[in-house]
């Protein structure tokens, strides 16, 4: 009866994670609103919100578009190092922003690749700063990520229907309308409203790619107004137009999104059709494109900064291990915090949906609103770069939790409807049923949600660029200072280096899980 | 030396004292040392380019620190305009004790912060404007101008007008957080007055892209990105001197050229009151004016009894300066960031 009275207990923890993501999200954007007061947007502030929603609009639309048929051919064909390349594209989604936009640069910008092409052709340089630039590095960051979403959708068409197809003869366009457009339809706008919903919220592609008024996201815009204009009330009104901007996305993908799409499982065979002449030539070309698309640039980086490696500036090492301790203090709070509430909505206790919602608040909050919101909370209690190593911490933690609660919950949900019955039924004592069932139960998914928290961590440019000062920046801003100074090489060197610990990161906690899982 | 030579029984009570001196000796060397490790530090926030390894901020901080028993610490905080927004940040708890780097558009908004004190200082500059701020005071001067390479483009436009008409590629920095930035806004304003906008709305396709700092625009400009950068008529000094190289010129225009003077000021909150004024009277003195030509590349505010190095003779000297009072500027200045977001954003 003891364990049975423990079963029911009121989970104190998970309701005060809860409270703390209310006052993370919705705490910051009331001091914020309460801060912007009277004060209305500007000509200069709307044009932001559009460009804001029409980068995202073209961004999204372009992943989504190009996902397809990338996705399609990636779903019928079979070829050497399939496997690896849909783990690679998982990679993006960790990669760290200035790292990928050192490598566009390396391809795309004026003394790049394209361009010295583009010279020898005889045809003129193009600029890589500006609308385009930042759409081209959000397809190359979420590219990977709607087709991995799309490709769930394909291997989720039941092989029976493929072979009802094949048995009728359908040809392969008859096969695309009957079975496959529907399953479009179904996953393609949540795909495409998963990007957007990403790119609303995009500081750092704007911060280096956008120039000046006419590339101005709302997110850049609320920088700008604190660090360049010393402007809070202007920054609060952004702030909240920023937030009611996210927050619709969320409300409208909701309904949408069923699958962040990073799950497991996708290199399981679909049993479709791989029709052969020009179809087959064309999904070959689909994969070739994609592929050189994604990885020439990284590549680039690498020959570019691997020259570097052996000078490496001064003061690198010192940010390194400033962004490893944060990325590492982050992955205890939101790892301890997502488990917490997915055991109590695991466990569907009374009001398990206030831990659910609590625990998407996030997605609709963004780093420079929250960043925003923090900094007129707590001005006058401390310098802001006393604070910044803590509210860069506090905001990735906040911003990490949906991903590791939403990789959690299912298992969370599946071990209260099995083991936990039977250790409650065995009388074991809470801790030993946390160390022998929960948590060998639960490994797995909480290795992957602290290997993805802590390789976001590492590579966050958002908050800290409204705190820091010179003497406590993390790596990613480090390397933005030598990006700003011309210093491309050591910028490159130093990026192989961010991108190496971001990815060691991510593999060592996601190898913990699978070792205690095993 | 004495007792070396005639060792003898030391008596006990003398053995105390002795220990008890030892001591203290002992405690005044430790006491010494700190000292000398904790030297008062004065802290300078500058822009990047101030301190960087070919800038000011090497000499100046030793020459400096020669006489001053300190340790001078310049803080690069991106460009001129955002060091003014750093310190309305930072508020009284900043730990600057002197910002260089604000100038004269700047210099109204940033007295009405309140967070400045007046430098009481009596020395005399050699500025070609009369310039006497009881707050700020003048370290180097000089002409915004649009540099190019004469190999590239050898007829430069030679006015704003036919710089929008062309399709001349530019760099511009950001007039909120760069004084460059903020300097052609003025410049503009001051020539065209009410066309301004239209003026810029002219130039908007010609830009590339607008930078948030002088050094990230130079930068750019020097890797091929553009045809010209807002920059100074002294830039290619940097060029012929450092560099003897003669294919970069700044491009005269017939509307005149908008005037720059740099000023450095004392924050009311510093802890370091005395070394502050010594900075600030350190600023005016031949030491710190005859490292600006060559290392700033600017025109000193007070001009070295050698005059200026060689090579500043082939410059550019504009037939008009224009310069908007610190008052103007200030009255001006949001209006004019309103004509050129609004110009710019579409």
């Amino acid at each position: 009866m003891a364990s049975r009275a423990g079963a029911l207990r009121p989970p104190v923890g998970a309701a005060l994670v809860a409270a703390l993501l209310v006052g993370m999200t919705l705490g910051t954007v009331a001091v914020v609103a309460a801060f912007s007061g009277a004060s209305l947007p500007g000509a200069s502030d709307w044009a932001a919100v559009r460009f804001t929603v029409t980068q995202a609009a073209l961004s999204a639309a372009l992943s989504g578009l190009l996902a397809v048929p990338v996705a399609r051919a990636l779903a019928r064909r079979r070829f050497a190092g399939r496997g690896a390349l849909i783990t690679l594209m998982g990679a993006p989604f960790l990669l760290p922003v200035i790292v990928a936009v050192l490598g566009l640069l390396a391809i795309f910008g004026r003394a790049g690749v394209m361009n010295d092409g583009l010279a020898v052709l005889g045809l003129p340089r193009v600029s890589i700063y500006g609308l385009h630039g930042v759409v081209l590095a959000h397809v190359f960051l979420n590219l990977p990520l709607a087709t991995r979403m799309l490709l769930l959708g394909w291997q989720a068409i039941p092989a029976e229907r493929f072979r009802l197809a094949r048995s009728l003869d359908l040809t392969p366009g008859a096969q695309f309308r009957h079975l496959e457009w529907s399953m479009l339809r179904a996953t393609l706008p949540g795909a495409v409203l998963t990007v957007f919903t990403i790119c609303l919220a995009s500081f750092a592609v704007a911060l280096t790619l956008g120039g000046g008024p006419a590339a101005t996201t709302v997110e850049l815009a609320i920088y700008q107004a604190l660090r360049f204009d010393f402007a809070p009330d202007r920054a609060a009104t952004l702030a909240v137009l920023q937030f009611a901007l996210c927050l619709t996305a969320v409300a409208v993908g909701w309904s949408l999104v069923r699958d962040a799409g990073f799950g497991t499982g996708l290199g399981r065979r679909v049993e479709m059709p791989a029709p052969k002449g020009w179809r087959r030539a064309a999904d070959g070309a689909a994969i070739m494109l994609a592929a050189g698309f994604l990885m020439l640039p990284l590549l680039a980086l690498v020959v570019r900064g691997i020259g570097g490696l052996g000078d490496l500036p001064g003061g690198m090492w010192t940010a390194t291990l400033r962004s490893v301790s944060v990325a590492l203090v982050t992955t205890v709070l939101t790892t301890g915090a997502a488990l917490l509430l997915a055991l109590a909505a695991g466990r569907r206790v009374a009001g398990h949906r206030v831990f659910d919602v609590a625990a998407t608040l996030p997605l609709a909050a963004s780093s420079l609103v929250i960043g925003t919101g923090l900094f007129l909370a707590l001005r006058g209690v401390a310098t802001p770069s006393d604070m910044a190593l803590p509210v860069t911490v506090a905001v990735n933690a906040t911003l990490a939790l949906p991903y590791s609660y939403r990789l959690l919950l299912p298992e969370a949900r599946a071990l209260h409807q099995g083991q936990d019955r039977l250790a409650q039924a065995l009388g074991m004592t809470r801790w030993a049923r946390f160390r022998l069932v929960t948590l060998p139960c639960l490994a797995r998914p909480l290795g992957f949600g602290a290997g993805i928290t802590a390789a976001l961590s590492m590579g966050d440019l958002g908050v800290i660029t409204l705190f820091a000062a010179e003497n406590n920046a993390t790596l990613p801003l480090f390397i933005h200072g030598l990006m700003g100074s011309y210093r491309m090489e050591a910028a490159a060197a130093a990026s192989l280096i961010l991108m190496g610990t971001s990815f060691a990161l991510f593999a060592l906690f996601d190898r913990i899980g699978r070792h205690v899982a095993a | 030396m004495h007792g070396i030579l005639h060792p003898r029984p030391v008596p006990s009570h003398m053995e105390e004292d002795m220990k008890t001196s030892i001591l203290a000796l002992g405690f005044a060397t430790v006491a010494s040392m700190a000292a000398a490790q904790d030297k008062p530090v004065l802290t300078v926030l500058t822009y990047d380019s101030f301190t960087a390894e070919w800038g000011p901020g090497p000499a100046v901080e030793k020459a400096f620190e020669a006489g001053c028993a300190c340790d001078l610490q310049f803080v690069a905080a991106g460009d001129g305009a955002a060091l003014l927004a750093r310190i309305q940040i930072e508020g009284a708890a900043s730990d600057a004790d002197v910002v260089l780097g604000l100038d004269t558009n700047l210099t109204a908004a940033a007295t009405a912060t309140g967070l400045f004190a007046p430098h009481g200082q009596g020395w005399a500059n050699t500025l070609p404007v009369v310039f006497d701020d009881p707050v700020f005071l003048p370290y180097d001067w000089g002409w915004f101008a649009f540099v190019h390479d004469t190999a590239k483009l050898p007829t430069p436009p030679k006015s704003f007008e036919e710089l929008a008409a062309s399709d001349v590629k530019i760099i511009i920095q950001d007039p909120r957080s760069s004084t460059p930035g903020l300097g052609l806004l003025m410049w503009v304003k001051a020539a065209y007055g009410d066309k301004a906008g239209a003026i810029w709305e002219g130039l908007a396709d010609n830009i590339v892209t607008v930078t948030p700092g002088w050094s990230e625009a130079y930068g750019l400009f020097l890797e091929g990105e553009a045809d010209m950068v807002l920059s100074y008529t002294t830039s290619p000094a940097y060029h012929l001197i450092a560099e003897e190289d003669a294919s970069k010129a700044a491009a005269p225009f017939t509307e005149g050229h908008y005037l720059q003077v740099e000023v450095a000021g004392k924050l009311a909150a510093t802890d370091q009151p005395e070394l502050a004024d010594a900075f600030l009277a350190f600023m005016g003195t031949e030491a710190f004016q005859a490292v600006i030509p060559t290392t700033n590349w600017m025109y000193p505010a007070v001009t070295p009894a050698a005059g200026l190095p060689a090579g500043f003779e082939t410059l550019i000297t504009p037939e008009t300066s224009l310069l908007l009072s610190a008052d103007e500027a200030l009255a001006a200045r949001e209006g004019a960031l309103a004509e050129w977001q609004a110009a710019l954003a579409r």
